[in-house]
């Protein structure tokens, strides 16, 4: 392993005994935080009563299906805006400042339309994903070498596989950081929806147990969430690398 | 030209949607875009909603200032020094695509109900964004550059404020208008939540009574300052980079 490698591990681990030191002696005080060793033993005692298993289950599933159908429809979208170059001019500004406007004020509107269910929920986390993924497919798709797309031509590649060989590979890495994009605005718009007006689903029971005092029930969510998200990060990370890897970059 | 008056069509397209939606959920759930014009208008001329918009960008403005000089720090140490610099990039990183939002009790346990809350909570949104970014920057300042400070013996405080710090403004910039929506997402998540004042309490308040216009109005006006701020951001952000490049 290289030498940062090693540093890093032993920063995290060290910020993370700091953390139980501090709580365990008394500086942060335990209304305030618990021990990082108690979260993750009663995180451990949680999953075993299986107590939040329905909550953990329908919100990983509304971040999915929130993740997937904006990762599709953000291609779709952003390939359908490409091909229009006047619309897109059009368009351009919008999607610049899309990100500005605070979409959870729009929440308890999609509420009122749709009913407390999964719908306002996972389509919060759409709104959020999907703009991302439209502007990283058409900043993917500007930088495709002609040079390509000539050659395709030249040795008569009909439009399907052209897209298939040439224009997917040459904008994937850009493709790549719109998913990577898209999944974390999905879990921070199905988490946050959730933590504003909801009657199930992890960001509401954080809030519930903060609600609640349940201090130790909070954290071990919390823990859980981080944790997770982690993992899928790390996991699209070094995916990445192993297709950047391929192409010898 | 064409180009003004295409987005101006689109704006059009939107508010037809919009009246659309309204003729199909009906008044209770959607207002229609005239009603919260002339909502938004009454909003303008009471004094008691500037107490709540002022709330919200003094939050926003300290949050911003935070985020701004701590990336900034953070951005230069780290791009200064290679190895801190590999050891914590990728610690940034995961942070930056963390659902911060998980940790908000957590700031309301530290920090208290009020203002010191939300600030704290829109800067950690900030802060991450401007640091990636001014490190990103400071990492590919041209080595010439600082060739040419050796050999002026520049001590190392001249280097920072005459050389580093030029290079990296349009990076911070950038950093700046990523930074700003998640900062203003932050405060106004904080305010839905727990907060008497500022316009998600308005929004949440408006929710509460089932004053569908208000709730809409002030997501329009909220909505409108925050487009114009980050349209100001992102027009000086093209501008140094085209001055740069």
């Amino acid at each position: 392993m290289k030498r940062a490698t090693w540093v890093r591990t032993a920063v995290v681990v060290g910020f993370v005994l700091l953390l139980e030191a501090s709580c365990r002696l008394g500086i942060i005080g335990r209304i305030t935080m618990i021990p990082p060793s108690e979260m993750a033993g009663h995180l451990w005692r949680l999953l075993q009563s299986g107590r939040y298993n329905s909550d953990m289950v329908e919100t990983l599933g509304n971040v999915v299906v929130a993740f997937v159908s904006a990762v599709v429809g953000g291609f779709v979208l952003g390939s359908v805006l490409h091909a229009m170059p006047r619309v897109r001019r059009a368009v351009d500004p919008f999607l610049a400042t899309y990100y500005a406007v605070p979409f959870f004020a729009f929440y308890p509107l999609l509420v009122a339309i749709f009913g407390l269910g999964a719908a306002p929920i996972i389509l919060i986390g759409f709104l959020f994903g999907v703009v991302a993924m439209i502007i990283n497919t058409m900043n993917g798709l500007d930088r495709i070498p002609p040079v390509l797309v000539k050659t395709a031509r030249v040795n008569g590649l009909g439009s399907l596989r052209t897209a298939w060989l040439i224009k997917l590979p040459s904008a994937a890495p850009q493709l790549f950081t719109g998913v990577k994009l898209a999944i974390a605005y999905c879990f921070i718009g199905v988490i946050a929806a959730e933590f504003i007006m909801s009657t199930s689903g992890l960001g509401y029971s954080i809030a519930y147990a903060f609600n609640n005092f349940d201090n130790r029930t909070m954290y071990a969510l919390m823990l859980f969430i981080i944790t997770l998200v982690t993992i899928v990060n790390a996991f699209f990370h070094v995916w990445e690398r192993r297709i950047m890897a391929r192409r010898g970059w | 030209m064409r180009q003004f008056l295409d987005s101006l069509v689109v704006i059009v397209v939107l508010v037809a949607i919009w009246q659309g939606l309204h003729w199909f959920a009906g008044d209770i759930a959607l207002a229609s875009p005239g009603e919260t014009v002339k909502r938004a208008a009454s909003l303008l001329g009471s004094p008691s909603f500037w107490v709540h918009f002022r709330e919200t960008f003094v939050a926003l403005g300290y949050a911003l200032l935070i985020a701004v000089l701590g990336g900034l720090a953070i951005g230069l140490l780290l791009g200064l020094h290679r190895l801190s610099g590999e050891v914590a990039e990728p610690i940034l990183v995961s942070l930056y695509s963390m659902p911060k939002v998980t940790l908000y009790p957590v700031i309301l346990l530290v920090f208290g109900l009020g203002m010191s809350a939300k600030v704290a909570f829109g800067a950690i949104h900030g802060i991450i964004p401007v640091a990636i970014f001014t490190m990103g920057a400071v990492k590919t300042i041209a080595p010439v550059y600082f060739k040419t400070a050796r050999v002026l013996q520049l001590s190392r405080r001249q280097l920072v404020a005459s050389v580093v710090i030029p290079a990296a403004v349009p990076e911070l910039v950038s950093g700046l208008w990523v930074g700003f929506s998640l900062t203003l997402l932050g405060v106004i998540i904080g305010e839905m939540f727990a907060s008497q004042h500022g316009l998600g309490f308005l929004v949440m308040n408006a929710i509460g009574t089932l004053d569908v216009p208000t709730m809409m109005a002030v997501v329009l006006l909220l909505a409108s300052v925050a487009v114009l701020i980050s349209a100001s951001l992102l027009y000086l952000d093209r501008r140094l980079h085209h001055r740069v490049a």
